[in-house]
């Protein structure tokens, strides 16, 4: 077995996996409603989770970090692949035969303005997951509420207020108290700091922390600023337009990058020291991502890349182990010495072949 | 010396509402000469906002009252009439607004916008607007202006977007740029392209920048002076190497100990500030940072002037503390882990 496919040494069976999972939205036209093109949001992605273990979901707007995390807990449904939690495939399951499985799996989503209803009191949108899974009776249902609360660093007492009485700070704590509700396995977090301030957002940092700590959860935990992600996670997948070019443990991610794009990612980051910020090379990527709907041939990453040769334009890099579980897809690896010879761990014979073959298929 | 373009003396902003007053700006003073970039920063709510649409006169309304004096070129712009603060708008101040999804309008293309600006300030006729409108949209980095100026909003990305914005506040020349967060909707590849883009501008039209965020990061990247805003005051000011190196305000040692940094080990746990920002409406005695420092003392009751307390001059303060003490403990919150490293 690669280290890909287990993503652990220990050859415990993962909480989660993701084996080649794709989502292609249809763009539609005309009065058939003809497909015309694919968004490519997520395509062909591959990775396992740990239990107890912070994933990391890093990238542009646009990389189809977002539309994994819906994926992966089922609000969509994948177009290829297999997600296998504890076991079990659940890419195609319906509705009904999801529902169990939302006891295990919860979301926290990234704007606490949108996420909440505003007609509902706090005590009904904690609740009503526990409602619908008829945990418990009434009483036990508000007494879990109010511990709940307390767990999340809310008091009891805000059980009867509405969600515009609260901050945005506080607003988080409630989307995370109904994430809890249920006392999920896996919480996948969609940017649950980028709306806040800096105070609240480590603030809130501290409190996954905690909450991961005491519950036993497993987090994937999506978000674009590389800082914030370092700081929770074990492990972390970088996104560039629908795959994962780099997976590495979350430190060495910083130490050694391997992809020219995490590297010119880090670099971009701004750090809060002027000496330090103008001693430092900086690589400004020009141009924005390009569309999803038709990505460049071969690496994807090559019309922004400043180490993109002619091979890079015409066959797609495969994802790479360079160990210590050291994943990433490049035909120009930074930091790597010769020493170690790479191995391929996509499981396909000749993957530069097939990956070419798809990329005739797809345009 | 360079040319004092703006000289802000003790600005108060407030605004009745059912509620009570806000008190959202409560004593601001600052001076902008030609070159410099000022940067401000402080929490949502702390004012900042407030500041950057005050001096561009769009906080003017039946509830608003201002006290202080906002001179600009000398002439004070609180008292200017509404229609003369029209030819102010853009020919001298030009703003840049944070979120770029919405400041534009949707149903008109890009140029037309741009165009509508320039000609609200210009006698000058529409090809040579469009010419205009093109030319500036080549000095921000539009890759094809000539194109691309035909286009809607929509067909843009949020970065190209901000260039837009950039673009339209640049048109009439302004001496001075105001910046509210532009650079927060963006991903940190774009925001690095835009920081970069401001910087060069500044430069390219001669002007002066005031850029507002809550990023102490793109700060320590763009500005050459600070100010730290905190409950509508000024609570420290001072030049870049002096917050960076010597903050004297516990709660910019606490907006620094937040971010979880790249060029640090990693610490075990974040600093937080505990608590939130104080409502407008009721602040706190005393200093308005006590309720949420966790170096409060007897003294704090009384709300502390802002004032030179170190051998810096120019380096402004409101803490009660002894200099001292400051330099000695600081660092448990700004750096938070680094002892146990050491």
């Amino acid at each position: 077995m690669t280290a890909l496919e287990h993503g652990s040494e220990t050859g415990e069976t993962p909480l989660l996996e993701v084996r080649h999972v794709k989502k292609y939205f249809p763009i539609r036209k005309g009065v058939l409603q003809r497909e015309v093109a694919r968004v490519h949001a997520v395509d062909d992605v591959s990775f396992a989770v740990r239990e107890g273990e912070t994933l990391g979901l890093v990238g542009e707007s646009g990389c189809g970090k977002s539309t994994l995390g819906r994926t992966i807990v089922r609000l969509l449904e994948p177009t290829e692949g297999e997600i296998i939690f504890q076991g079990t495939p659940i890419q195609h399951l319906g509705t009904r035969r999801l529902r169990p499985l939302r006891r295990e799996m919860q979301m926290v989503f990234q704007d606490p303005y949108a996420s909440l209803n505003p007609r509902k009191r706090v005590g009904t949108i904690v609740s009503d997951p526990m409602r619908i899974h008829h945990l418990g009776s009434r009483a036990d249902q508000k007494r879990r509420v109010g511990e709940i609360l307390e767990t999340v660093g809310l008091s009891p007492e805000h059980y009867n207020r509405f969600p515009h009485e609260f901050s945005g700070g506080q607003r988080q704590r409630i989307g995370i108290a109904r994430a809890l509700a249920l006392r999920p396995k896996l919480i996948v977090a969609d940017e649950p700091v980028s709306a806040l301030d800096v105070s609240i957002q480590s603030q809130m940092l501290n409190l996954l922390e905690d909450l991961q700590n005491d519950f036993q959860l497993t987090y994937i935990f999506i978000a674009h600023d590389l800082g914030v992600v370092r700081h929770v996670s074990d492990r972390i997948a970088v996104m560039y337009l629908g795959k994962i070019v780099e997976l590495s443990p979350a430190e060495e991610l910083y130490t050694r990058p391997i992809m020219p794009y995490t590297e010119a990612l880090l670099s971009a980051v701004p750090i809060p020291d002027p000496d330090l910020a103008a001693k430092r090379e900086r690589i400004v990527l020009e141009g924005d991502v390009p569309s999803p709907i038709n990505p460049p041939s071969g690496c994807r990453f090559h019309p922004r890349c400043r180490y993109a040769t002619q091979v890079c334009r015409e066959i797609e890099p495969p994802l790479v182990d360079y160990g210590h579980t050291h994943l990433a897809a490049c035909h120009h690896p930074l930091n790597v010495d010769g020493s170690a010879p790479p191995q391929d761990t996509t499981g396909r014979s000749n993957p530069a072949v097939s990956s070419t073959s798809r990329d005739t298929h797809s345009s | 010396m360079a040319e004092r373009l703006l000289e802000v003396k003790d600005l108060k902003v407030q605004f009745a509402t059912e509620d009570g007053t806000v008190q959202a700006v409560a004593g601001l003073s600052f001076e902008l000469e030609r070159g410099k970039v000022l940067g401000i920063v402080g929490e949502s709510g702390s004012g900042k906002s407030v500041t950057a649409m005050t001096l561009m006169g769009l906080t003017r309304g039946v509830n608003a009252r201002f006290e202080g004096e906002v001179l600009y070129k000398g002439r004070d712009l609180l008292k200017v009439s509404d229609r003369d603060m029209q030819d102010y708008r853009g020919n001298e101040l030009g703003m840049i607004f944070q979120d770029p999804m919405t400041s534009l309008n949707p149903v008109y293309r890009i140029g037309e916008q741009i165009v509508e600006g320039i000609q609200a300030h210009e006698k000058i006729d529409k090809r040579a607007a469009r010419a205009r409108a093109i030319e500036l949209l080549r000095q921000v980095g539009l890759p094809n202006p000539e194109s691309r100026v035909d286009d809607f909003p929509h067909q843009f990305s949020g970065g190209m977007r901000q260039r837009a914005m950039i673009a339209m506040a640049l048109s009439c020349n302004p001496s001075i740029l105001i910046a509210d967060e532009p650079t927060t909707a963006l991903d940190v590849t774009i925001q690095a392209q835009i920081v970069d883009l401001v910087n060069r501008l500044k430069d390219d039209f001669d002007s002066a920048v005031i850029f507002i965020t809550h990023d102490l990061g793109v700060i320590a990247e763009i500005a050459d002076e600070i100010i730290v805003m905190y409950a509508g005051r000024v609570v420290e000011r001072g030049t870049k190497p002096d917050i960076f190196y010597d903050p004297q305000m516990p709660y910019t040692w606490g907006l620094l100990g937040s971010i979880p940094r790249l060029d640090r080990p990693r610490p075990k746990r974040l600093h937080t500030i505990e608590g939130m920002p104080p409502s407008l409406i009721n602040l706190p005695e005393g200093c308005k940072f006590r309720p949420r420092c966790p170096h409060a003392f007897d003294k704090c009751i009384q709300e502390p002037g802002l004032e030179n307390r170190v051998e810096t001059p120019g380096h402004l303060d409101r803490c009660w503390l002894d200099v001292q003490f400051k330099r000695d403990h600081r660092d448990e919150t700004i750096s938070p882990g680094s002892a146990e490293a050491a």
